[in-house]
């Protein structure tokens, strides 16, 4: 693979923060380091255990191969293999390969001399994570409580969660949620939209500069943020939408037990109405 | 830490969102009881609260016997009811003794405050005048047809007075018919289907009012679950048939306590493979709702005085609240039946 331009500034020694010299070395295009190898030996080991899973399972069809956690019955103890507990290995093995990988980001980021901005977006990402199969379980007292490792499976499991609580829409955290993943998506189809605009003109004008697009963003929505800003917003707002996400669904259960729609009576309830 | 910038924007928005949460009511907290009602990993599980629970199931404890029967031996030398007293038209067959301990226990379950006079003229115990000795007949026989008759809901458990009366001599859990309030504003606002108006029956949802007019003293059929991915030529439910529908469900839902993952395992709600046992018990359920409104509680429109008929003039009538009170089976299955043998189905 060629070496890009700017690679010689990326492959600098040191940043590491374990291991010292030992794994600071590339394979091809790709860091390794301390944390690549752990990632690449937890994911090995989870997906050969999901094929392991697989096989004892009653089909080989990829959309309907389920890894299901233990009875609720087994409480936070650990379960056989072949009734949730290869799903509690799969876990950890999930957890050790997300956070290796995160802190492989770290490495980089310090090789680099930037900021943590990568790394702490995907702990946010891999925090929603751990919070449907390790914290939410915890509070409830049961493994069994996590979501079933299987495409259409974990599906059905989403939906009769929600439904547990009559009406899952109602949920005010998952309300937040929504509305941050839709503006994410909006934020980043606009910025992509001007950007892309601004850099494939029509044929025989030049491309556009960035103040052309703020003054673009500004004729039609009345402000624009700027061209760092958009980032930092863009950022704010994907964070927002997996945070709220974590808080939205271990707020189900161990801390409210009935219908969503009920939350609301504090609305109803308000001496406004008299 | 120039490097935290992002989680300083975000920190301060989240603590105040999360400390808005906290100030409105009803949060619950761990522990948190839990049952497993299908596969592990399926979802199929519901949550409850074992302080509400240990609330619950002191307002569901079925009461103490008021005195036990006599033994078989003795009832059979005893007089009939019949044969003793006067205008004993359902329980004629009953042993004296026994009809005098159901008698008493009626009281117990009905009208403790009141006494018996609440249905008898202490002059003539005969006297059909009072109106709710005839209707306390037709419930009798009610609860006989519901112990005989719809035993693919109620089980061996059956029902007595007491599973919905409770101490009252009118049933806590009953509904009338809705006054219309058809229009939000004087008409301004359009038509509103009876819809946003959130209560116990809805599950504090916007959904419409009407479910149980419809579906618990109307026959609709509850079916709008779509069979097909798109729309089909032959159309389908309309929204309107749709919400109403949902609106029952909130009713049973909450009346039991349950959530829809009690009967419905909602990968398909409208398939009956995948439904838990629950869902068949519940279609019972609604049939016999309908029957007691149809052929026992309409029927009495004209006996009732005008203050027990609700605002347009119906009787009160039945749902799944007014036996099951907010757990999944009344007094959690345990059975009165067996202490009071002449409700039950003759053996």
């Amino acid at each position: 693979m060629a070496l890009l331009s700017f690679e010689r500034k990326y492959r600098v020694r040191g940043g590491t923060l374990i291991g010292g010299d030992l794994f600071d070395f590339w394979f091809g295009p790709f860091y390794v380091g301390f944390f690549g190898v752990l990632t690449i030996f937890f994911s090995v080991l989870g997906t050969a255990l999901i094929f392991w899973g697989a096989a004892l399972g009653p089909t080989w069809n990829p959309w309907l191969i389920s890894i299901a956690p233990p009875d609720i019955s087994y409480g936070l103890a650990l379960a056989p293999l072949a009734e949730g507990g290869l799903w509690q290995i799969i876990t950890m093995c999930a957890i050790g390969a997300f956070v290796s990988w995160a802190l492989r980001e770290v490495e980089i980021c310090r090789k680099l001399g930037i900021g943590y901005h990568v790394p702490i977006a995907f702990g946010v990402a891999i925090f929603a994570y751990v919070t449907l199969v390790v914290i939410r379980p915890f509070l409830l007292g049961a493994w069994g409580h996590g979501f079933p490792y299987g495409i259409f499976s974990h599906l059905d499991w989403v939906s009769n969660v929600g439904y547990q609580f009559l009406h899952f829409h109602y949920n005010p955290a998952h309300m937040l949620a929504v509305s941050f993943f839709f503006t994410t998506c909006l934020l980043l189809s606009l910025h992509g939209a001007v950007v892309l605009s601004s850099v494939n003109p029509q044929p025989g004008e030049t491309i556009k500069t960035p103040e052309h697009e703020d003054t673009y963003v500004r004729d039609t929505i009345g402000y624009s943020v700027g061209t760092l800003g958009i980032h930092r917003l863009g950022l704010f707002v994907a964070l927002n939408a997996g945070f709220w996400s974590a808080v939205c669904i271990v707020i189900s259960g161990p801390f409210w037990t009935r219908g969503w729609p009920e939350w609301w009576n504090w609305w109803l309830d308000l001496p406004v109405w008299g | 830490m120039k490097n935290f910038g992002i989680l300083a924007a975000i920190l301060p928005f989240a603590a105040l969102l999360v400390i808005a949460f906290l100030f409105t009511v009803g949060w619950e907290r761990p522990p948190i009881g839990y049952e497993q009602t299908g596969y592990r990993g399926t979802g199929m599980q519901e949550p409850n609260n074992p302080r509400e629970q240990a609330m619950l199931a002191a307002l569901n404890a079925i009461p103490e016997e008021i005195y036990p029967l006599d033994s078989p031996a003795d009832l059979a030398q005893a007089d009939k009811a019949g044969d003793v007293y006067e205008n004993v038209q359902v329980l004629g067959d009953l042993p004296e003794p026994q009809f005098i301990r159901l008698m008493t226990a009626i009281t117990e379950w009905v009208s403790p405050e009141q006494g018996c006079n609440y249905c008898h003229n202490p002059d003539n115990l005969a006297d059909d005048s009072v109106y709710t000795k005839v209707v306390a007949r037709r419930m009798i026989q009610m609860t006989r047809d519901v112990n005989a008759n719809w035993q693919d809901h109620v089980k061996e458990t059956g029902v007595t007075c007491y599973t919905c009366h409770r101490g009252n001599p009118v049933p806590e859990n009953v509904w009338f018919d809705e006054e219309p309030q058809r229009y939000a504003g004087k008409g301004m606002l359009g038509w509103n289907h009876d819809q946003n108006r959130p209560s116990a029956q809805n599950g504090y949802t916007s959904l419409p009012a009407t479910s149980l007019a419809s579906y618990l003293a109307g026959d609709g059929n509850i079916r709008v679950q779509a069979t097909a991915a798109l729309p089909t030529d032959a159309g389908g439910a309309s929204i309107k048939q749709t919400e109403e529908t949902y609106g029952l469900m909130m009713h049973m839902s909450s009346s039991l306590g349950v959530g829809c993952t009690y009967c419905h395992n909602t990968q398909a709600i409208g398939s009956w493979e995948m439904s838990p046992p629950t869902r068949t018990t519940a279609w019972h359920g609604i049939r016999m709702v309908r029957g007691i409104n149809a052929d026992y509680l309409a029927p009495l429109q004209g006996t009732f005085p005008e203050n027990r008929l609700g605002p347009t003039g119906d009787v009160a009538k039945a749902n799944c609240a007014t036996c099951h009170q907010g757990v999944f089976k009344p007094f959690y299955g345990a059975t009165m039946l067996d202490k009071y043998p002449s409700l039950a189905p003759m053996k």
